[in-house]
């Protein structure tokens, strides 16, 4: 490429931006090449989201410039010019969830029939014209909120470039997906890359930066650090730009002592079932032990959670300690001992307005004062506590957790699972969307946790979550058809996930 | 290609460093300065209302400014419009909305009212004239739990089923009440001689009513379990479920709540007047909205304060006074006022900063 010559896609320098007390971005330098794929990674908060709404011009930057393609950038009202330069997928979901596919794929630029009236027909034909030029298999009929993740990601960025951006910012696409989804994405970037489409791919995922970036750039506190093609870039010393120091990552849970067979089993599910996605699962945690529950989007574990928290109607019964839960209410489940933490923050993990105090405690708000009084001095210690223990980057605890970077929100929500002091935890992808230093810490927050007095159930499609425990059992289609004790091999697991593995359904 | 060039390069040619150094540390943050915030957010409305009483001082300076005019000619009649807006408050703030308040206002006395003097047998009428006060709290009350079983149960839109509600009640007491009025209720009904007469410290018991209630309700939001439960199921019911909290009956009981207080903000307004009028209460619900936007309630839920409603509740009452003080023409006054409050709403988005959609 001679990405040498031709002016930069995009070039921001100096970029400050501040939120009230909060530096989010004290000097942001970015400067993406013509047909290149960059990286742009740092620890939750370094203000990655910040400078991605700068360069959309969804922000307005205290300082500094932004240049596309060699020009200033547009009025920051002009929104039709600003969309014709880039393109962007963010962290949190923006499509219109009541809307259909179509609808939100022409949004504001319906194509008009007769009369200059909107026209269905019409707009449902180029709909799908424009999903099938982008191969992107989905129907256009499609409502909004009942597309999966991957989907909605699909469709918007199909809807970007066809408002003509070759530049495409995708702010933790992979967060939420599960392996195979992760693939067919990487497979979509590198076509649209040969067609020309230039990317800036964030993520917390340091191997998928190896593996489909050119260059990247670091940011952290607020500021960049280093920008370098990935081939001179060591994954020890990318990490080393992230959080600052020399010292590398660790191995959460490698020394785990082993479960003894006569420890008291915390958590007892037999036959459980839930309608439409878990057939009878039969699974136990002793006191000590994390059970790791993997499987893909449709193997029904996610529900199986669910199920658990109280959140669905479910057949079977589920013990804890002994004692049989209620089933389908969170309340009985909470007191029955189980802690749990959603799969996706952003639908039922927080509640944005309120502050970072109150939503971490949300399960305990009747013990924080005397007959159901909440005392706000005894609130904000244990916010305090919290935050201190999982390392949230806040203002404090009357922040409101919307404004939290994405991964601190995740601290906030595991902080609450916490919270209530439970016998087990039932956690779905706790470290979604959460920096690799951070990612040491929840998993290690876990691990010290079910280290004597709890147990744990982890649901989750990443390795290195999977890692920590102490066994993984592997669901398909609904049914358990696997187990492996810790050290297992990492293909075998995989294939097994997918369905292909000896005990395949 | 000289990308290590440009690695450091970038980096330099900042044209002006930016004066914060560095970010807040995590702990250490400024919980005090944050709190101050919230707090001046809650306190918007206070410059506006000291505007509004010098002006009107300006005006009449010989009345304005007296007992007997501000509690008499501006703070009674509010009284009313401020349960009514405390109880659309509570429905908003969990994310809901209540129209039917208003036709409650009217229907509630006038049902109780209508069983101890009107002149009819059903039920075993006429019934001791004690049961007024209990009997128009149950009334209202069951209305809010027939809207909870419609809005929570059968998950309809909770506008369109008080919107309907409203008209039915409505019409229920036009049959009742007759088109005309039930009046002379004085020295017939003891709890609405004690509404409209009682002073204690020379204010009238409707206003203590107001302040107590206002009160509790602000201890109540801001400092119980279930007031911040409000909030939660709010801002993010899926997330209040997650986290243990009975969405569907935090809702529902908040409905019901809100009935009672309507109730009882109809009751006060039959002992003001000393009759139930078939129209009582009727378009009052534009004003209690208009007062509670006014005050920093969202209508998307989960935000906003009961001191704040209460704020846009006395600035409302002193700006129609104000305006009548100013001899705003009578037929002109209601324009004056409408246009009024959309520049107090204008004024209330600037000065708190948020958006209010
Ligand atoms: N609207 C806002 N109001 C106040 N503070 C904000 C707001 N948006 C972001 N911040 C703050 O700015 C800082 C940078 O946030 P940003 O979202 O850019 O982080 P990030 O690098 O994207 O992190 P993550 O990897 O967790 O998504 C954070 O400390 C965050 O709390
Ligand atoms: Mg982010």
């Amino acid at each position: 490429m001679d990405g040498a010559q031709a002016p930069p896609v995009v070039e921001a320098v100096g970029i400050a931006k501040r939120f009230g007390p909060t530096v989010a971005l004290a000097d942001g330098n970015l400067s993406v090449r013509a047909g290149e794929t960059h990286a742009l990674v740092g620890r939750n908060g370094a203000g990655k989201s910040t400078l991605v709404g700068v360069l959309t011009g969804l922000h307005r930057a205290d300082a500094g410039e932004v240049r596309f393609a060699g020009k200033p950038a547009p009025a920051p009202g002009d929104r039709a010019a600003w969309r014709e330069r880039v393109a962007c997928v963010y962290q949190r979901p923006s499509v219109v969830r009541e809307l259909t596919v179509a609808e939100n794929l022409f949004l504001g630029r319906q194509p008009r029939g007769r009369f200059g009236l909107l026209s269905p027909g019409r707009l449902r034909r180029e709909a799908a014209e424009l999903l099938e030029a982008w191969a992107v298999p989905v129907s256009p009929d499609l409502a909004a909120r009942d597309l999966t993740v991957e989907q909605r990601q699909l469709v918007e960025i199909a809807g970007a470039l066809s408002l003509g951006a070759r530049f495409v910012i995708l702010d933790e696409p992979t967060a939420q997906l599960e392996a195979k989804a992760i693939n067919r994405l990487f497979d979509r970037l590198r076509d649209l890359q040969q067609q020309g489409v230039t990317f800036l791919f964030i993520s917390h995922h340091l191997p998928e930066i190896y593996e489909i970036c050119q260059r990247v750039t670091v940011f952290r506190d607020a500021r960049h650090i280093v920008t370098a093609p990935v081939a001179e870039l060591s994954h020890d010393k990318l990490v080393e730009a992230m959080i600052g120091e020399a010292r590398g990552l660790v191995q959460v849970g490698a020394d785990r002592p082993s479960v003894s067979a006569d420890a008291e089993k915390v958590l007892e599910l037999s036959g459980v079932g839930v309608p439409g996605f878990v057939e009878s699962v039969d699974l136990s945690v002793r006191r000590g032990e994390i059970v790791g529950v993997a499987g893909s989007a449709a193997s029904g574990k996610r529900q199986l959670a669910e199920a658990i928290a109280g959140l669905r109607a479910r057949s079977g019964e589920v013990r804890v300690t002994g004692r049989v839960i209620k089933a389908g209410q969170v309340p009985a489940a909470l007191r029955g001992g189980v802690g749990y933490l959603p799969g996706d923050r952003n639908v039922d993990g927080f509640v944005p307005g309120l502050s970072v105090a109150e939503n971490a405690t949300m399960t305990i708000a009747g013990k924080l004062g005397p007959r159901g009084f909440v005392l706000p001095k005894v609130r904000d210690g244990r916010a305090n506590t919290m935050i201190a223990d999982l390392d949230v980057h806040t203002a404090g605890p009357h922040q409101p957790v919307g404004e939290l970077s994405g991964g601190n929100a995740q601290k906030v929500v595991m902080a609450r699972a916490l919270a209530s002091d439970p016998e087990v935890l039932v956690l779905v992808q706790p470290t979604a969307g959460v920096d690799v230093r951070s990612k040491e810490s929840l998993l290690g927050a876990v691990d010290e946790q079910t280290r004597s007095r709890r147990g744990a159930l982890l649901v989750s499609d990443e390795l290195d979550d999977l890692r920590v425990c102490d066994r993984v059992v592997v669901m398909v289609g609904g049914r358990v058809v696997g187990e492996h004790p810790r050290g297992w091999n990492e293909a075998e697991l995989v294939a097994e996930i997918e369905g292909i593995g000896e005990s395949g359904v | 290609m000289s990308p290590v060039s440009e690695s450091t390069t970038v980096s330099t040619e900042v044209p002006t460093e930016p004066e914060a150094p560095a970010r807040p540390t995590p702990l250490t943050g400024r919980p005090a300065n944050r709190l101050r915030l919230a707090k001046l957010r809650d306190l918007a409305l206070i410059p506006p209302i000291i505007a509004l009483l010098v002006y009107g001082y300006t005006l009449k300076p010989d009345i304005f400014l007296t007992h007997s005019y501000l509690v008499d000619s501006v703070l009674k009649y509010q009284a009313v419009l401020a349960m009514v807006v405390l109880a659309e408050a509570l429905v908003l703030i969990v994310g809901k909305f209540d129209l039917s308040l208003e036709s409650i206002v009217g229907i509630a006395p006038a049902v109780a009212i209508f069983l101890v003097v009107g002149n009819t047998s059903v039920l075993g009428a006429p019934w001791p004239t004690w049961t007024v006060l209990p009997v128009a709290l149950v009334f209202g009350g069951l209305i809010g739990v027939f809207n909870g079983l419609l809005i929570v149960r059968f998950k309809l839109s909770a506008f369109i089923v008080t919107l309907a509600m409203l008209i039915f009640l409505r019409g229920l007491q036009l049959t009742l009440v007759g088109g005309s009025t039930i009046s002379n209720l004085a020295k017939r009904v003891p709890v609405i001689d004690y509404l409209g007469n009682v002073r204690i410290l020379t204010l009238p018991l409707s206003i203590w009513i107001v302040v107590v209630l206002f009160a509790v309700g602000i201890v109540v939001l801001g400092y119980t379990r279930v007031g911040r439960s409000l909030y939660a199921v709010g801002g993010n019911p899926d997330a209040a479920r997650a986290a243990g909290i009975r969405v569907e009956r935090v809702i529902w009981m908040t409905l019901v709540v809100a009935g009672l207080l309507a109730a009882l903000a109809g009751l006060m307004m039959s002992a003001q007047l000393a009759s139930v009028a078939a129209n009582q209460g009727e378009g009052m619900i534009f004003m209690v909205f208009a007062a509670a936007v006014i005050g920093g309630i969202s209508l998307d839920g989960g935000k906003g304060s009961l001191f704040g409603a209460l704020c846009g509740v006395v600035l409302l009452g002193l700006i129609r006074s104000v305006l009548t003080l100013a001899q705003v023409a009578p037929d002109q006054i209601e324009a004056v006022y409408g246009l009024v409050i959309l520049v107090a709403l204008v004024l209330a988005r600037l000065t708190s900063g948020k958006a209010q959609d």
